[in-house]
Formats: C-alpha cells, structure tokens, sequence
C-alpha cells in the first residue's frame, strides 16, 4: 500500500526548544540534481538574540557542572550519534558526499565527541600552573570558561565541522551559540535532537540555521557574547568580525573554512587564566 | 476633599466578561512598535518608574545606591529619566528623601502592615503617619483582602477613608492584591470602593503575591478608573507592580493605557510601573535602538 511520505521540518534549536524562525521565512535546499531536499529555517537577528538569552541563563549551571559530568554528557552524545549514524550518513549524502566520504565523516565526529568528553576532567590539570613568586604566597593560575561563545561552522562540511566547533566549546563549559553551515545545513537538526537526549542542559548549546551574511554582522556585535569563533576563509568576513568584536573586546578565534582537528588548544581557546594568590601556612 | 466620600452604589457594575477581557488584553501582546516610537515609548517607560526595594535585606546604602539610578539612570546620557519615585519600607523613608533631595524624584512608602495588612488599624494609621512624618509623599496601602473577600465591602471603605485622611497631603495609593481576589468582578468591586473612598492611584499587586500584575487585571482596573471619570470626572492614576521585568511588556501597558484611558493618562502623574529589574531592560532597550547592538547586563549596574 502506498503511503504519504512524513517529511522533516528543520528548525531551529534555541533554549532546548525547536522553534521555527520567529520572522517566519525558510531557504530551499537542492540536492544535486536540483530536487528539493528541506525547506530550511532562514532564522534571524531577533533567532540569535533569543539564542544569546538562553546561552547567558544556562552558563552558569553548566559551568558550575562538575567536570565529570561534562565529560559523561559528551559521551554520551557520541553513544546517541553512534545509534542515528545511518541518518547523518543519508544526509551528508544528499548534500553531496560520497557514501565513503559521508561514513567516515560520522565515524569522525563520533570518536571527536569521545576525544572532548575525555578532555573534560583533564585538560584544567594540563593548563593550569603553580607560579613562583617572591613573598610568602601559593600563586596559582587556572582555565575557567569565558562565557557565551558565538561560532560560525565551517562552510564545507556538514556534520564534522559543527561538531568540532561545538565539542570544545561546551567542555570547557562555555554555552554556545552556532549557525550552522548554509549550504549543508540538514545535519545541524539531526544533532541537535541527538544534543537534546543526551542530557545536556537547554541553552548551552544553541544551534542557528540561516544566511551566513545576514547573521555574521549581528554574531560579532553582540554586547553580551564573550567570545567568537569564525571558521572561514574570506578576509572581509574576518575582517568585519574583527571589527565589531572591538566594541566588547571579544576574544575573536579565526579558523580555515575546514573541520577543527581534535586538540585541547581548542578548549583553551575559549578559557581565561584566572590567578588566585593565597597565603602560604605554617 | 470638601465632600466626604460616599460609599459608591455597587448595584451599576455588571459582571466582567473573563474571556472578553482576556482576549482583549491577547491583542495588545501583537504590536509591534519600533524605531523612534519605540525609543521614546521607552524613555516614557523610564520617567513612570517607582523604583522600588521591598526585601528584609534593605539597607540605606542600597537605597542610596537606589536613589541614585532613579535619579539618573543612564550615567552617560542625561536625558534618560528621571524615574517617578522611589519606593521603600518605612524605616527607610528618611535615608531616601535625603538622597533624592530636590531632584523631583519622589519618595513613596508602602504602609499600613505591608503586605498583608493583617494588622489593628490603630497600627496601620500609625505606620502612615511615621512614613508621612519621615518626608513620604505617597503611600502604598495595602487593604484587607480577607474582609474583602469576605463581602465587608464598607469596611475596606472605612479603612480607605481613613488611611486618606491619615495621608495628609501625601498621594495615596491602594494596593489591592489582585493576585488574591480570586476574579476580575472582586478586582473591579474593589476598585470602585478604593476609587470612591479617595485614593489616587490604584494598584494591583505588592508584588510578593503571584501572580501579580497582567495585563488583563489592568484591563479591568483601567475601565473601572475610566468609568469612574465619566461618573465624577476626577482622574485616578493606575500603578501595576510585580511581574514586569522586560521592556516589551512595559511597552505593550503603555499601549492598554493609551487606548483604553487615552493620552491624558500618559504621563507620571497618572500611571506608574511598580518594578525593581524593569529599569536595566528598558535602559539596555534603549542603547540597543540608539547603538543598533544587544546589550548585555555586564554594561549596567545592579541596582
């Protein structure tokens, strides 16, 4: 018998919610023989605006998380990614990658989120240090997490790309907000409903879909975002967030439009040495 | 007043359409309102503030501190405010008046066994007459919801009357609770009563019962304040407190009241936002229109 086909509408996730754009408008996306694959939410400056709010309500319960439990969170994302593999393999597909190349691509970002969620309770020992100094006093420096992190993923890759810049970002225990790749957008949704059953708290990772150029202006102004990752390779766009980050002093990371590689320099990226000084004892 | 008030004939007030008001109050949720009309909706929203600190941590820093943003909100703008009022406890009232002074910002002081009123009224009065005597110049009272719920309607009156007449010259105004008077025909009965007995502003809520102010209590309080102008042509003011903590619901009662009473009562002398975090969103509101950036709270000082 034959039957309608149920179609997935892509939408945002903002807050531990998946809400459609509140402006209402969607891009179409092709597939390579100009099919059509999803209607795609064209989210907007007010989308991000909403995703900063619930970023900034969700920073401090993740940051004060214990580090185990980061790292048990990030696992398990990995365990969920590792059960849907076959539909990001279908998606990274219809977007263009080969059978090949779309398998390894999710075997990637499985081991990747396995790789962060190891760093979680490690990477503060591997980071921080006992300074000397001259007067009677323990000095120490430690990593703590920056605060909202805004990133825009890499272009060309779907899946790999959002889940390098996302994994870094959370361990640390930053909360995020990210857009997505606009040309391989439909794996932004799918892990986002894998980020929202594993536990992760609402708001701490927020994911965008929408126009790169339309939303860059509004991620690199934002009084409230701490800290900006931007993979690209388009000197203007570096050069517009660099720019607009100055009003707040923004930490601005700039990466090539490509998958960042697995390295807890990727954590650090999004901490700030914190020094404390205490006096030493009898 | 030359005429001492009268009980008001409770017989004319027919029954409030729950859903009517409702859906009514629904509509004014839609609007949108933006660019110029926006900033100076905003920078309105500012000047019908009474800023207020109501918790057992009060101390006279943190109500100079208080004083001193009610004064000038924006340090680097100085045409943003000032706010109406400040409100304080009693206790409080002196260190207040002394840190406004003559800038125009006025002390109010809530009273009369705030905020259940579960007191004698000997006690009450006398609460009046401490803040009043310690250079208030506007009460918020509190009345008894229990005997008004309990249908002692003159009662509240008497209790109205009195605490008036122990004002002087001081506003005041009447807090009803709405939050605990079960339906809109209670609020809409007690706002004829408290209308009647003399108050100046009436007020939905003391902001530490929930819910406190909606929009569709307003609603109901504003028609009761236009019904009774066309009755006697005297103008009561409208304070909603409690629950409004962004900019946009702010804008969305600024709206209810223009529609509703019309522009005469926009202006500080005739409604008033009671709230202690609405300041911060309407101030970074208005950054955001004159810079085009969202703000973050880090950029403007607690309280």
């Amino acid at each position: 018998m034959s039957r309608l086909t149920v179609n997935k509408t892509y939408k945002l996730y903002i807050g531990g919610k998946f809400p459609r754009t509140e402006s209402g408008r969607y891009y179409e996306l092709k597939g390579k023989k100009g099919n059509l694959l999803a209607n795609v939410s064209h989210g907007s400056r007010k989308d991000f605006r909403n995703a900063v709010v619930a970023a900034r309500k969700s920073f401090r319960g993740w940051w004060e998380a214990n580090a185990y439990l980061r790292g048990q969170i990030l696992y398990r994302i990995a365990e969920i990614l590792e059960g849907r593999a076959e539909q990001f393999e279908d998606e990274l597909r219809a977007q263009g990658s080969t059978p090949a190349a779309a398998r390894k691509e999710v075997l990637k970002a499985i081991d990747l989120f396995v790789h962060y969620a190891g760093w979680s309770d490690k990477f503060q020992a591997l980071f921080s240090s006992v300074n000397p100094v001259a007067s009677p006093h323990f000095n120490f420096s430690v990593p703590e997490p920056t605060g909202v992190v805004a990133a825009v993923a890499p272009e060309r890759s779907g899946l790999l790309g959002l889940s390098s810049v996302i994994a870094p970002i959370i361990v640390g225990g930053n909360s995020g907000v990210v857009l997505a790749s606009q040309s391989r957008p439909l794996c932004s949704v799918t892990l986002a409903e894998v980020i929202n059953s594993s536990d992760l708290p609402g708001g701490v990772v927020n994911i965008l879909t929408g126009m790169r150029d339309e939303l860059l202006p509004h991620l690199s102004s934002h009084m409230d975002v701490n800290a900006l990752l931007l993979c690209s390779d388009d000197p203007a766009e570096q050069k517009l967030v660099q720019g607009e980050a100055v009003e707040n002093v923004k930490r601005v990371r700039l990466h090539p439009d490509a998958p960042l590689d697995e390295s807890p320099y990727h954590i650090l990226d999004f901490q700030e040495i914190k020094t404390t000084w205490h006096p030493v004892g009898v | 007043m030359s005429t001492p008030p009268i009980f008001p004939d409770l017989r004319i007030l027919s029954t409030i359409d729950q859903v009517g008001v409702e859906e009514r109050a629904q509509r004014f949720q839609a609007r949108s309102i933006k660019k110029e009309s926006k900033l100076s909706a905003l920078k309105l929203a500012i000047t019908m503030l009474d800023v207020t600190t109501l918790e057992g941590k009060d101390s006279p820093g943190k109500v100079r501190q208080m004083c001193a943003k009610a004064m000038r909100p924006l340090p680097e703008d100085p045409s943003i405010g000032p706010a109406s009022a400040v409100c304080v406890y009693p206790r409080l009232v002196r260190v207040a008046k002394e840190a406004v002074g003559e800038s125009g910002v006025k002390v109010a002081s809530v009273a009369t066994a705030f905020p259940s009123g579960q007191s004698r009224m000997k006690e009450r009065l006398s609460e009046i007459r401490y803040a009043v005597g310690a250079g208030a110049d506007e009460i918020d009272m509190v009345i008894s919801r229990g005997k008004l719920l309990h249908g002692e309607f003159r009662g509240i009156f008497d209790e109205v009357v009195r605490c008036k007449e122990a004002c002087g010259e001081a506003h005041l105004k009447v807090i009803l609770e709405t939050g605990e008077l079960q339906t809109y025909d209670t609020v809409r009965v007690a706002s004829e009563i408290a209308m009647a007995a003399g108050a100046d502003f009436i007020k939905t809520s003391t902001g530490k019962v929930q819910p406190a102010a909606t929009l569709p209590v307003t609603l109901v309080m504003l028609e009761a304040i236009q019904d009774f102008h066309d009755r006697t042509g005297r103008m009561v003011g409208m304070k909603p407190a409690g629950g409004i903590g962004n900019a946009k619901l702010a804008l969305q009662y600024l709206v209810m009241v223009k529609e509703t009473l019309g522009k005469a009562w926009l202006t500080k002398e005739k409604f008033r936002f009671g709230a202690s975090s609405l300041t911060n969103d309407l101030l970074m509101q208005i950054r955001k229109q004159q810079t085009g950036r969202y703000q973050s709270a880090d950029y403007f000082s607690k309280d």
